[in-house]
């Protein structure tokens, strides 16, 4: 049977059945989000600095993508050095990966003091939020678009450098909350841009709050509180992404931050996270995406059966990687695969895997 | 007087409350007793080795495990003049250096220079090169240990190129590498090629430690 969403079998929209999972109910299977970027570009056979130059690249590759690989979102995000090209970064772009910032934009605290709020509509930002509009208007409300912000306690990481931006927490704090204050107001328009646009929900990528990177006296007080305020001025659904960070730690943190899902890290269990998320906050993930370069098929499904034995029951779990950005070298053939064990053994009510 | 032990526990705890009058207080008390080998043996490696494994257990943050680096570093600038480095015999037997390949993310690399730098290594410090540029650096200078950090999974994967130029120069250079996609992936630094991982700070001091003994055994 193929339903109004034109997937093979289902009995939901990919839009019903997320909606299911995170009212911790079980839909027709677990929602699977390929969060595929780069990929779009090998679809199109352009370069990747090509495919991201202009939204109806993205727009085209988003919806082959989709129709590929069966899965539950558009996830039309660019890559994460275009925030601080848009406050005047310039971009390394290379054949085999995702670009990086390359010029820091803070190099004194000077250039903190002056720092502005760049315009959204007038910067290369534009370009997303154009990709958004044109897929809501084939997706309609049957599948989930993904706006994505990084938080504005971690794009200062690509401000100014990891270093410069540690030694500025700890060292200069009223600095450090001029800066805050200025990235917090990018992050709420730049968020709210995309849900006037289209998107159904933000994902808030914030890997300094994982306790991975920033003490707890860091984290707790300060990545907490400015999650909190960020994401209560977000104008949708939000999801907190710590980047392939630890959470188990913090699960209470990020559900005090009212947001509705956690991407979770391969570097801890899925049951073990369950345990403490189950019917309060759904999970995302955790795919190792780094391992699944040199995955077989067969890994593939023995990953995605584990992942789904783990998490999969009573809903609150869409399958995914553990980072939020899938690698460009991973294959269509494991991505195929994945898709696929996602389809098989994610049908509930889970079967005895 | 506080016991050998104590002194390191008190040392990791100012370190990582990046107390740094704290930790010179107990820097400064163990030199008193201590030749500035003998501190760095018995001070600075044991407390930084603690912080590793912290990191490792996830009981401590990357951001406490940069600025301590960066204070056992600080404190090691103390010593007066006269005073030879730590360990600076290892410098007459091997040649290292550090770099980073097409990656925009140095914190890695200036953790580990940090440890090096606060354990009394010399090194040269290529900043962020190519793979040929590496392979060209590493035969003009001579290196036989060459430390690589990588944030980005594309940049570890450059590591593979520079093995191949190395081989094809003949080159027997020990390649040591370390960072974020060697954590998630625990056999993807065979698979680049390389001769040892250092899933932290403290053991890629380690890793070189033990290949400088190695040589001068050879």
């Amino acid at each position: 049977m193929t339903n109004t969403n034109g997937q093979q079998g289902a009995t939901m929209t990919s839009m019903e059945r997320v909606l299911t999972t995170l009212g911790h109910q079980e839909p027709d299977r677990v929602p699977l989000f390929l969060l595929v970027t780069m990929h779009g570009a090998k679809e199109l056979g352009l370069s990747i600095q090509e495919y991201f130059s202009k939204a109806e690249y993205v727009v085209e590759g988003q919806l082959r993508l989709r129709e590929k690989y069966q899965h539950d979102c558009l996830n039309p995000f660019f890559y994460a050095a275009m925030e601080t090209e848009a406050f005047g970064a310039e971009t390394i772009w290379f054949k085999d990966g995702p670009p990086n910032s390359g010029s820091l934009i803070i190099r004194s605290e000077k250039d903190i003091r002056t720092l502005q709020v760049p315009e959204i509509e007038d910067s290369c930002l534009n370009k997303v939020l154009d990709a958004i509009r044109s897929l809501k208007k084939v997706a309609k409300d049957e599948v989930p678009i993904l706006g994505v912000v990084l938080s504005p306690f971690s794009l200062p990481v690509m401000q100014m450098g990891f270093a410069a931006y540690i030694e500025l927490m700890y060292e200069q704090p009223k600095l450090f909350h001029q800066l805050i204050e200025v990235n917090q107001e990018f992050c709420v328009r730049w968020a709210n841009a995309q849900v006037q646009a289209g998107a159904t929900a933000i994902c808030y990528f914030d890997p300094l709050t994982s306790p991975s990177m920033t003490a707890p006296g860091v984290h707790l007080e300060t990545g907490f509180r400015i999650a909190k305020e960020t994401l209560t001025q977000i104008e949708s659904p939000t999801a907190v992404h710590l980047a392939s960070g630890r959470t188990l730690s913090i699960v209470e943190n990020v559900i005090a931050t009212g947001t509705a899902v956690l991407g979770i890290s391969a570097m801890e269990d899925l049951a073990e996270v369950k345990a403490v998320c189950r019917n309060r906050i759904t999970m995302l993930g955790n795919l190792n995406g780094i391992e699944m370069c040199r995955w077989t098929p067969q890994q593939a499904e023995e990953k995605v059966k584990e992942a789904i034995k783990k998490a999969g029951a009573g809903g609150g779990f869409i399958l995914s990687d553990n980072h939020g950005e899938i690698p460009w070298q991973v294959s269509d053939e494991i991505l195929l695969a994945i898709s696929e064990a996602a389809h098989q053994w994610g049908k509930y009510p889970i079967r005895d895997l | 007087m506080i016991s050998e032990d104590n002194e390191v526990v008190e040392f990791v705890e100012k370190l990582i409350e990046i107390d740094r009058l704290g930790a010179e207080q107990i820097f400064n008390a163990v030199r008193e007793q201590r030749n500035m080998s003998q501190t760095v043996d018995h001070l600075i490696l044991p407390a930084l080795e603690r912080i590793g494994q912290g990191w490792e257990d996830g009981s401590i943050a990357l951001a406490q495990v940069y600025m301590s680096s960066r204070i056992c570093e600080e404190l090691m600038t103390l010593i007066p003049f006269p005073e030879p480095p730590a360990q600076a015999q290892h410098t007459e037997h091997a040649r290292m250096a550090i770099a980073v390949l097409d990656d925009y993310h140095l914190l890695g690399k200036i953790i580990v220079s940090s440890c090096l730098r606060a354990s009394g290594y010399t090194f040269y410090d290529y900043g962020r090169v190519t793979a040929q540029e590496l392979a060209n650096k590493i035969q003009e200078d001579s290196i036989d240990i060459i430390l690589i950090s990588a944030l980005m999974f594309r940049s570890a994967l450059q590591i593979k190129e520079l093995k191949r130029l190395l081989d094809q120069a003949g080159s027997l250079t020990h390649i040591v590498v370390g960072g974020a996609p060697f954590r998630f992936d625990s056999l993807l630094w065979q698979e680049v090629g390389a001769d040892a991982v250092g899933t932290n700070a403290t053991e890629a001091v380690a890793i070189i430690t033990s290949y400088m003994k190695q040589r001068s055994q050879t």
